[in-house]
C-alpha cells in the first residue's frame, strides 16, 4: 500500500523550524509533519475525524504560529489626526477591501493583489482600537507566503509605511461553539466581543491581542501572544476539558466544509478575487472608485462576469475527489479542475471545490469528476457546505 | 499456515488455495480515519503489483497493490458500506478480498509476523 503523491505545502528543505509550542505538541503526541518550512502537528491521537467533529461540537485549540504577523505603521504621524486614513489609503493601493471606513478595533478579510489583479495571498487586516495606535494596521498572512508578502508590502508601501515583522509572537486559534464560554472564564467580557473585532486584553500576566475570528466556520478567537508566554496560555486553555488540541488535518477539513479558500490551492496569483468567488471582499466604494492594483481586470470581471469561477461540488456516492481531479461537462468536455477535495466529516460524505467554466457555475449544474479514470457524477452546490455559525452581537 | 506480510503493509492469510488479504493495523493507523474503500469485482484477475483496491482517509488516497497473482473470489462489502471497520479491526473483520492463489511460490518471498514487526519498528 503506497500513498499516491499528494500536493502539499511541504518545504523539502532539510532545516525545519520549530515553533514556540513544539514541545507541547510532542508531549500531546501530535504527529509532526513538515508544513511551509515548519514542523507542525497534522493530527493528535484523537485523529482527524474526531478532532474535526469536536471543533463543531465543543472547542478546539489550533497552533497557527507559523502564520505571518506584522504591523504596518506610518513612517510619521502615528496617533495623529487622520493617521488611519493615511495608512488605509496606502494599503488600499494593493487590497480591494474597504479599509478607510474600517472601524477602530475591527478586523477585515482581504487579499493582496498584483498589478494583473491576481491574488498574491489572503490576509486579515485589523485596525487597532487605541487612539494612539491609529496609523497602524495589524496584518496576519499565510505561512507559506509570508516572506513574499512582506517583501511585496515593503516594496509597494515602503515610502510611507514601515513593516515590523512579529516573529517573536505565537498565534493560537480557539474555535467552536463553546470557545466563547471557555475563554470568558479566563478573560472577562471576551464573550461580548462582536465577530471580526479585536481587543487588547490581559490574562495571566500576559498581554494578548484577542480577535474574534477564525477559519473553521465556527465562532472563535485568535490570540496573538508573545512566544515566551504561548506555552502557558495554550496549556491553560487545554486544561479545560471542553478543549482539545486540533491539528492541521482537521483545520483543512473544517475550512473546506466552511467553503473557505486555502491559498496556493483554491486561489493563486493567476486568479482574481472575482474568479475565486470572494467578491464580498471588494468594498462598495472600491468598486466605483477603483484605485487598487489590477482594478481594470477586477472591475471588468465584476461587470461582465469572470470566465471561470470557484464553486462548491458534491460528488455522488462516497469516493472523495481530490485536488487536481479533472472536471468534465456531461458531454465530456474538460471544464475545470478541483482545487480542494476530500471527505467532510460533518457532512458525512465527499465535498470539493474547484474552478469551472463560468457557464457551468450555476448551483445544481450536473457534471462529472474524473476519479481514477472513471466519471463520478457531481453537482455544483452553494458554499459553505455547513452553515457558518459566527457570533452576531445583539443590537 | 501462518500469516504473511508485504512491505506495502498488507497481510495475507492462506487457507487451502485461497488467500485472504487485508491491510495491517500499522497501515490503518498511519492512514487515519478511513472514509472510502473501493474493491475489485469478483472474477477479476491480478498480477502481483497491480492496483487492486483503493483506501482513502479524510486527507489522503492510497492504492492497495496485489501482493500475489490470483483471481478475486470474494470481497468484503462490509468495509465498503462502513469504511471505519478498517480502522476498528484491520487484522480480521476489516479484510479486503479473497483471492484464488495462482502461484504459491510467491508466498515464499513474503515476511512472517516477526519480520514484519521488525520492518515497521
Amino acid at each position: 500500500m503506497t500513498n499516491q503523491p499528494q500536493p502539499t505545502d511541504t518545504d523539502q528543505a532539510a532545516c525545519l523550524h520549530h515553533l514556540p509550542l513544539h514541545d507541547l505538541h510532542v508531549s500531546l503526541e501530535g504527529k509532526m509533519v513538515p508544513f511551509a518550512g515548519y514542523e507542525m502537528p497534522v493530527q493528535y491521537p484523537m485523529g482527524v475525524m474526531k478532532e474535526h467533529l469536536h471543533v463543531r461540537e465543543k472547542a478546539g485549540l489550533f497552533d497557527v504560529s507559523h502564520m505571518g504577523q506584522a504591523w504596518l505603521s506610518l513612517k510619521q504621524g502615528v496617533g495623529e489626526e487622520g493617521a488611519h486614513e493615511k495608512i488605509a489609503a496606502a494599503i488600499e493601493t494593493i487590497v480591494p477591501g474597504e479599509i478607510q471606513k474600517l472601524g477602530a478595533g475591527r478586523v477585515r478579510y482581504s487579499v493582496l493583489l498584483n498589478d494583473a489583479g491576481g491574488v498574491l495571498d489572503d490576509l486579515m487586516i485589523t485596525r487597532p482600537s487605541s487612539p494612539n495606535q491609529q496609523g497602524r494596521l495589524f496584518l496576519v498572512v499565510n505561512a507559506a507566503m509570508k516572506q513574499a508578502d512582506f517583501l511585496y508590502l515593503a516594496e509597494r508601501l515602503g515610502d510611507v509605511a514601515d513593516l515590523t515583522i512579529l516573529s517573536d509572537r505565537a498565534l493560537l486559534a480557539l474555535q467552536g461553539p463553546l470557545a466563547a464560554a471557555v475563554l470568558e472564564e479566563k478573560i472577562k467580557t471576551v464573550s461580548t466581543m462582536g465577530f471580526m473585532t479585536m481587543r487588547d486584553m490581559e490574562w495571566a500576566q500576559t498581554s494578548l491581542m484577542v480577535s474574534r475570528c477564525g477559519y473553521t466556520g465556527e465562532d472563535g478567537y485568535e490570540l496573538s501572544v508573545s512566544a515566551d508566554r504561548a506555552d502557558a496560555i495554550a496549556r491553560a486553555l487545554l486544561a479545560d476539558e471542553r478543549v482539545q488540541p486540533i491539528g492541521l488535518g482537521a483545520r483543512d477539513s473544517l475550512r473546506l466544509e466552511a467553503g473557505l479558500c486555502l491559498y496556493g490551492h483554491d486561489m493563486t496569483a493567476d486568479n482574481s478575487p472575482v474568479e475565486a468567488n470572494i467578491s464580498f471582499a471588494i468594498g462598495k466604494r472600491r468598486r466605483s472608485e477603483g484605485g487598487f492594483a489590477g482594478a481594470e481586470r477586477i472591475l471588468r470581471e465584476l461587470a461582465q462576469g469572470p470566465k471561470i469561477l470557484r464553486v462548491g461540488l458534491r460528488p455522488e456516492g462516497r469516493a472523495p475527489a481530490r485536488e487536481g481531479t479533472e472536471i468534465q461537462s456531461l458531454d465530456g468536455e474538460t471544464i475545470g479542475t478541483i482545487t480542494s477535495g476530500g471527505f467532510g466529516p460533518t457532512i458525512g460524505g465527499p465535498i470539493a471545490m474547484g474552478y469551472v467554466d463560468a457557464n457551468y457555475a450555476e448551483s445544481g449544474t450536473k457534471l462529472n469528476l474524473i476519479v481514477r479514470g472513471k466519471p463520478v457524477p457531481a453537482r455544483v452546490c452553494p458554499m459553505p457546505f455547513v452553515p457558518q455559525r459566527y457570533y452576531r452581537a445583539p443590537k | 499456515m501462518s500469516r504473511k506480510f508485504t512491505e506495502d503493509h498488507e497481510w495475507i492469510e492462506v487457507a487451502g488455495d485461497v488467500a485472504t488479504i487485508g491491510i495491517t493495523k500499522h497501515a490503518a493507523e498511519q492512514l487515519g480515519d478511513v472514509v472510502f474503500v473501493e474493491l475489485p469485482d469478483v472474477g477479476v484477475k491480478f498480477s502481483k503489483g497491480d492496483d487492486m483496491a483503493v483506501v482513502e482517509s479524510v486527507k489522503a488516497a492510497s492504492d492497495v497493490y496485489a501482493p500475489i497473482d490470483g483471481e478475486v473470489v470474494e470481497t468484503n462489502g462490509a468495509i465498503v458500506d462502513d469504511p471505519a471497520k478498517v480502522n476498528e479491526d484491520a487484522d480480521d473483520k476489516g479484510w479486503f478480498v479473497k483471492v484464488k492463489i495462482d502461484n504459491p511460490q510467491q508466498l515464499e518471498d513474503l515476511m512472517d509476523e516477526s519480520a514484519y514487526k521488525d520492518f515497521v519498528a
